[in-house]
């Protein structure tokens, strides 16, 4: 298994998920300076979070446009895995790779603490092992929007990946930690081998850390 | 000073606008043997000011113990260094910026962030944990809402984005920072001990090296600003605080962690405040060398600046080097890699004089040790204030009744109810190695790879230290002691951040004078020495000072992971036991302060024998896998500790107390005192362990239910406590 984590100037998440896929894959991931302009032997590529080159400008804006991303885009169309977490999803959906948009949280704070998600799609490569998890979100514009025409493709295309639910799994207005719409906490391509989610699986993928629901996330795919 | 000794080219008003007296401007004189110019003026106004020279406080901090057999630097570098075995150390040190957050409270304290995590990687170490104390005014002022949403704002905004979880703190609210909020940051690196990096410039001839960013127009004159009273229009000193980018400094981070694998540093110093001007003088200052810097040569982001301009601007994220001549294009490389500037901007020389240079002209000479050596340092006078005396509670007053309202009241108030809302706003698990998130006693972060972790905690109670600065001052060190004792560590060491009004008004610098001897008699007893830290003075406005606050930040150790120590009550029937006596001391206490509104009687004292005696055997309880929950009782008493433990682990527990004076009893501050939960199983043998060690332990109740209730007669539904314990802060700024 050859995957590839992108390292953006301003990705802080990167040690962090090459953690994880080392522990759970037991091969090391390769780094890839988003200077560089190849993906060529990859099997699953990783786009981590952090604040892009600051994101000063629309999160993900600036990383959409970055020599690395245009390769990524390409394997992603060949069909190569591709996960993209937190900022990495803002830059998927930058890219168009993603439909739909993520703007600020509604309670206009950035938000840091565990959630519960449940998958909806249960067949993709990355969900198929997961149902109701635990894993924490880090972020201030994590809240999902599309329009109607957009949301009813995603929906009836079975694309929705997961949703903030409760502890028992209820997906309620009150599990929805920054107003995403109909609770979306992240979401796959036409063709689901591209996943964009919200919420850290690389923070809850061992016991030290509180909970290690996030694991599956990745042992689904590696495995 | 007047003006008829006024015998100066210098117009008197300009020495006096760079906060310099007229013996010190005479000391200038004799110094250079000629007048400064307008850029050496500057520079010598940046290197006395209170904030970089320590003049009225260098004389009592040399009075704090600071060695010890784990402290490997002590104060005096840009963050102290403990030994945590291995091969690896911790780099700390907490600092203040509260004079900009009070002007600009997002920048202020985003700024505030920036500089202590530059103090600390400058030394070699990846930052690994962040952490802040922050005081504001009473929350019906009218700036308090905007100040508290602004920093914590600020903070997070800052760490988030470099990427260093932010792990705990602490908050306070009292109508004495009304004019002047403190904002404390503090952060903790970890590196090898065989990799530590210092700012001692070496090598004559070696290049000097500017990286970071470039250098703007921005924070000129901010550490004498800090070093200053505010008065009604501090508003106006909006210019001095400083913009913080906190993508470039994880460029900068990542940048300089790369360079120093490689053996091409030979001396770094971060350029906080007073920027080009300390940072330069510290390493020529620290390696005994003079430095000739081609300020033409400094990157530069707005057109012709002056060469005053120059060395006082506190542009953020840069810092100085001296390197390795043959590593030059290496360093380069790697600087050009991040997109950050890499200039050679002068070069070591032997004169032991600062030389200045701008477009082949000499805009400044200056002898280092004038700048150092020669800075004023007073004795200033001080009158120590009696300790506030013990009055007289008398229990008839005292309705036992009101016991639950009394909790809810006081696990409500904004001084003890939970912080959830301003943690939750900082990225506290980025990093992967939060093992205890903020809300415990002590936070507890992993080395990372490793099994083994540090404890952090930071403390002070300013009513304390207010009105018994004494016992406050070693209150400020014991606490910090207690939260890292009571998370399953070993407390090694710690950082203080020093925070009082003007030390020119005797009564001011009595209270430093006792806060220090009393955080002394603390260190020393406990083996806990003070290895970094800051002196912030002048917070005063109008001439109103706060409270003395010395917040401290202290560290400990935890080899095994797996006995790692959290507050939240772990299963029904366990037994929950006091260590240590509770006389019943509501003198002081925030009982009086939020139920009486009453801030009187005497502040509790520290017996540290006892102190030691109970702390060990806690630490050897959580050793021996004796307890399954430990939280030490600090303010508002042991009902508060016991409701938070509920809280956290969402048990009930029946407690049982055989006390006439029940109010006492349980909202009572007496120190040295801790609740520990202990299963069934091993409640003889913690028993037993208590009386070989003489410790004082009383058995308090068992946990279970779904209410914390009290004697049978009274009681509250953990549901309610959590509901009442968490809603202030949403509230107070959701209007």
């Amino acid at each position: 298994m050859k995957s590839k984590v992108i390292v953006f100037p301003g990705s802080n998440c990167d040690r962090d998920v090459a953690v994880a896929i080392r522990k759970i894959s037991g091969s090391e991931p390769q780094m890839v300076w988003h200077k560089e302009t190849s993906l060529s032997n990859s099997d699953l590529i990783i786009v981590p979070g952090g604040f892009s080159y600051g994101d000063y400008l629309r999160c993900g804006a600036i990383a959409s446009t970055s020599p690395i991303i245009y390769e990524v885009v390409k394997k992603a169309n060949e069909g190569v895995p591709v996960i993209g977490i937190c900022n990495g999803f803002q830059i998927l959906i930058e890219t168009s790779l993603l439909d739909g948009a993520l703007i600020r949280n509604n309670s206009l704070s950035f938000i840091c603490r565990d959630v519960y998600i449940k998958s909806e799609n249960q067949t993709s490569i990355f969900t198929k092992k997961t149902n109701i998890a635990k894993m924490p979100i880090a972020h201030n514009e994590g809240n999902y929007f599309a329009s109607d025409e957009t949301l009813k493709k995603i929906v009836d295309n079975d694309q929705v990946a997961f949703k903030y639910c409760n502890q028992e799994g209820e997906v309620t207005s009150h599990s929805n930690p920054n107003g995403s719409l109909e609770n979306i906490a992240g979401i796959l391509n036409d063709r689901k081998n591209v996943l964009g989610l919200m919420p850290h699986p690389e923070r809850a993928a061992e016991s030290a850390l509180g909970c290690e629901d996030g694991k599956y996330i990745f042992e689904s795919i590696l495995s | 000073m007047s003006i008829s000794n006024w015998k100066y080219n210098t117009e008197q008003s300009l020495v006096e606008n760079h906060g310099l007296k007229h013996d010190e401007f005479e000391s200038i004189v004799e110094g250079l043997g000629r007048e400064p110019n307008l850029t050496e003026l500057g520079i010598f106004s940046a290197m006395w000011n209170e904030h970089c020279s320590y003049k009225s406080s260098k004389y009592w901090l040399k009075k704090l113990p600071t060695s010890g057999d784990r402290v490997v630097q002590g104060p005096g570098e840009n963050a102290g260094v403990i030994d945590i075995d291995d091969g690896d150390v911790a780099v700390f040190k907490m600092e203040s910026h509260n004079h900009p957050s009070f002007i600009e409270p997002y920048q202020g304290a985003a700024t505030g962030v920036g500089g202590i995590l530059r103090d600390v990687f400058t030394m070699g170490a990846r930052p690994v944990a962040n952490l802040n104390a922050l005081r504001f005014g009473e929350i019906d002022h009218p700036k308090t809402k905007h100040l508290l949403s602004g920093v914590v704002e600020g903070i997070g905004g800052y760490g988030n984005c470099i990427g260093i979880p932010t792990v705990g703190g602490e908050v306070n609210f009292h109508p004495s920072y009304n004019g002047n909020i403190l904002v404390n940051a503090m952060t903790v690196g970890i590196a090898k001990k065989d990799k530590i990096f210092y700012s001692a410039a070496a090598g004559i001839g070696n290049p000097v090296v500017y990286v970071g960013s470039k250098t703007g127009r921005d924070g000129i004159h901010g550490a004498t600003m800090a070093s200053a009273e505010f008065d009604d229009d501090s508003e106006d000193k909006k210019p001095t605080v400083q913009v913080g980018d906190p993508f470039t400094e994880k460029l900068l981070l990542e940048a300089c962690l790369e360079l120093m694998k490689e053996e091409a540093i030979i001396a770094i110093q971060d350029m906080g405040a007073a920027g080009l001007t300390s940072s330069s003088i510290e390493m020529a200052s620290k390696g005994n060398v003079g430095l000739e810097i081609d300020l033409t040569k400094v990157p530069m982001r707005a057109q012709n600046m002056t060469a005053y301009e120059l060395m006082l601007s506190e542009s953020q994220e840069r810092m100085l080097m001296v390197i390795d001549p043959t590593k030059e294009s290496l360093a380069r490389n790697i600087f050009r890699k991040w997109d950050l500037e890499f200039e050679v901007i002068g070069k070591v020389t032997d004169t032991k004089n600062l030389v200045l240079n701008m477009n082949g002209k000499e805009e400044a000479c200056i002898p280092i040790n004038i700048l150092v050596e020669d800075a004023p340092e007073y004795q200033r006078d001080y009158i120590i204030r009696e300790p506030s005396k013990r009055i007289k509670i008398i229990q008839d007053q005292f309705d036992q009744k009101t016991i639950i309202p009394d909790l809810i009241e006081m696990i409500s108030h904004p001084n003890l109810c939970s912080r959830k809302w301003i943690w939750e706003q900082y990225d506290h698990m980025v990093m992967a190695d939060t093992i205890v998130r903020p809300g415990s006693d002590a936070a507890v972060v992993r080395v990372h790879g490793t099994n083994k972790g540090i404890a952090i905690s930071t403390d002070c109670s300013p009513i304390y230290c207010k009105h018994n600065s004494f016992e406050g001052g070693k209150h400020a060190i014991v606490e910090t002691w207690r939260n890292i004792i009571a998370s399953g560590a070993l407390p090694i060491a710690v950082t203080d951040c020093m925070n009082f009004g003007n030390p020119e008004k005797p009564e001011i610098m009595g209270e430093f004078v006792e806060c220090i001897r009393g955080m002394a008699e603390s260190c020393s007893y406990l083996n806990y020495p003070v290895i970094s830290g800051n002196v912030s003075l002048y917070n005063e406005t109008n001439g109103v000072g706060i409270y003395p606050t010395p917040a401290i930040g202290g560290v400990g150790l935890i080899k095994d992971l797996s006995k790692t120590m959290t507050i939240g009550l772990k299963n029904e029937g366990n037994i929950i036991c006091v260590i240590g006596e509770t006389s019943g001391h509501l003198n002081m206490s925030q009982y009086l302060s939020i139920i009486k509104n009453k801030e009187e009687g005497s502040v509790p004292e520290i017996n540290l024998e006892i102190e030691k005696k109970n702390g060990m055997f806690v630490l050897d309880c959580i050793e021996g896998h004796l307890t399954l929950s430990v939280h030490d009782i600090g303010e508002g008493g042991l009902l508060i500790a016991m409701s938070e433990m509920c809280m956290a682990g969402n048990f009930g527990v029946q407690i049982e107390v055989k006390k006439e004076f029940l109010h006492a009893y349980l909202f009572g501050e007496d120190q040295g005192r801790y609740l520990i939960e202990v299963s069934e199983k091993n409640y003889e043998k913690v028993i037993a362990l208590a009386k070989d060690n003489s410790v004082h332990i009383e058995k308090l109740g068992f946990v279970g239910g779904t209410d914390l209730k009290i004697n049978h007669l009274n009681k509250v539904s953990i549901a309610q406590l959590v509901e009442k314990n968490s809603e202030f802060f949403e509230k107070y700024t959701g209007e």
